[in-house]
């Protein structure tokens, strides 16, 4: 079956996904975007659900849940204010996880 | 040395050999999968490594082409050019096996014939830098899905490289040493209780020998 892509993140960083064709979930409060997260990645139509870091960060609990599972992936892009370095972090913890220590990104 | 709690017989002696056996053989064949995910996951990081920054850097250049966007259009004006889109992205997901590990292949297609056709308003009314994040922003979304599909099989493949690593380590310093010392104590009681009866049995004959023959002498 073919699904979407949607994004989640504050209303100036998102707005512009829309235009391409994705689904855009804009919202501010961290509440409410770990509700938009669990209610959309529950209803099983998006393959991918993009999130800013600001909201990445702060769904650590939700994102737990599709972690083992094939779809949803969950991941962060950087917002208008600036690239924090999440999506750098999250790949050297793979690293981490699977060798033991980060031997890609020490440099 | 850690015995399993087992009694010291030969059939249980048969078993644990059967055991270890396979043991050893499922130790060399988990090692064997997981050096070849470590070898596959390594050459994905890194490409996804360069995806990643190859995107980062794009979005960045599509959201300051927004910004100035923003800048000249009211917020109003923005809002409403970009309120009714034209486009949808449908992805096709199917899965792949790697060594094991399933891992999301995406694939994108564009709701109208046209992948180019994005803009969702005139162009009279909008400014030039709107256009110019939307382009920059349609010309990174198959490297965005491609990250996507990318980040994910990291995700699950480093997942399993742990579990695999955990089996592994498990087979060869707990299970195996314990299935050998296991078969050492058994062999070795089996041993014992065959010389104690053959002794028993020297014994015996010589009581009876004693007996029949009168050998030590005794009346």
């Amino acid at each position: 079956m073919a699904k979407n892509i949607a994004v989640i993140g504050d209303a100036e960083s998102v707005k512009g996904f829309s235009a391409i064709g994705i689904d855009i979930y804009p919202c501010s409060e961290s509440d409410e975007a770990a509700r938009l997260l669990r209610n959309i990645a529950d209803s099983e139509t998006y393959a991918i659900i993009y999130l800013t870091e600001e909201v990445y960060g702060n769904t650590a609990k939700e994102r737990l849940r599709y972690e083992e599972k094939l779809i949803p992936a969950i991941i962060p892009l950087p917002s208008v204010t600036g690239n924090m370095g999440t999506g750098r972090k999250r790949l050297s913890s793979f690293v981490e996880k699977a060798v033991g220590s980060d031997i890609i990104f020490n440099n | 040395m850690a015995v399993m709690n087992v009694n010291p017989t030969r059939m249980q002696l048969t078993k644990l050999k059967k055991q270890l056996k396979t043991a050893v053989r499922g130790h060399k064949m988990l090692k064997d999968k997981r050096d070849e995910l470590m070898r596959q996951f390594l050459e994905l990081v890194r490409e996804t490594k360069d995806l990643r920054e190859k995107v980062e850097a794009e979005l960045e250049n599509s959201n300051n082409h927004f910004v100035n966007a923003s800048a000249v259009m009211s917020k109003e004006a923005l809002d409403a050019s970009l309120m009714s889109p034209k486009q949808q992205v449908n992805i096709e997901t199917t899965s792949k096996n790697v060594m094991s590990v399933e891992i999301p292949q995406f694939e994108s297609s564009a709701r109208t014939s046209d992948s180019g056709d994005i803009f969702p308003y005139g162009f009279a009314f909008t400014s030039f830098e709107l256009d110019d994040a939307i382009v920059s922003l349609n010309n990174v979304l198959p490297d965005l899905i491609k990250l996507a599909q990318y980040e994910k099989s990291c995700e699950l493949m480093s997942a399993e490289i742990e579990k695999t690593r955990r089996r592994v380590n498990s087979l060869e310093h707990v299970m195996i040493p314990r299935y050998q010392d296991t078969i050492k104590y058994i062999s070795m009681k089996l041993e014992e209780n065959d010389r104690s009866s053959r002794t028993r049995l020297m014994k015996v004959k010589d009581m009876l020998l004693d007996k029949a023959h009168n050998y030590s002498g005794k009346q």
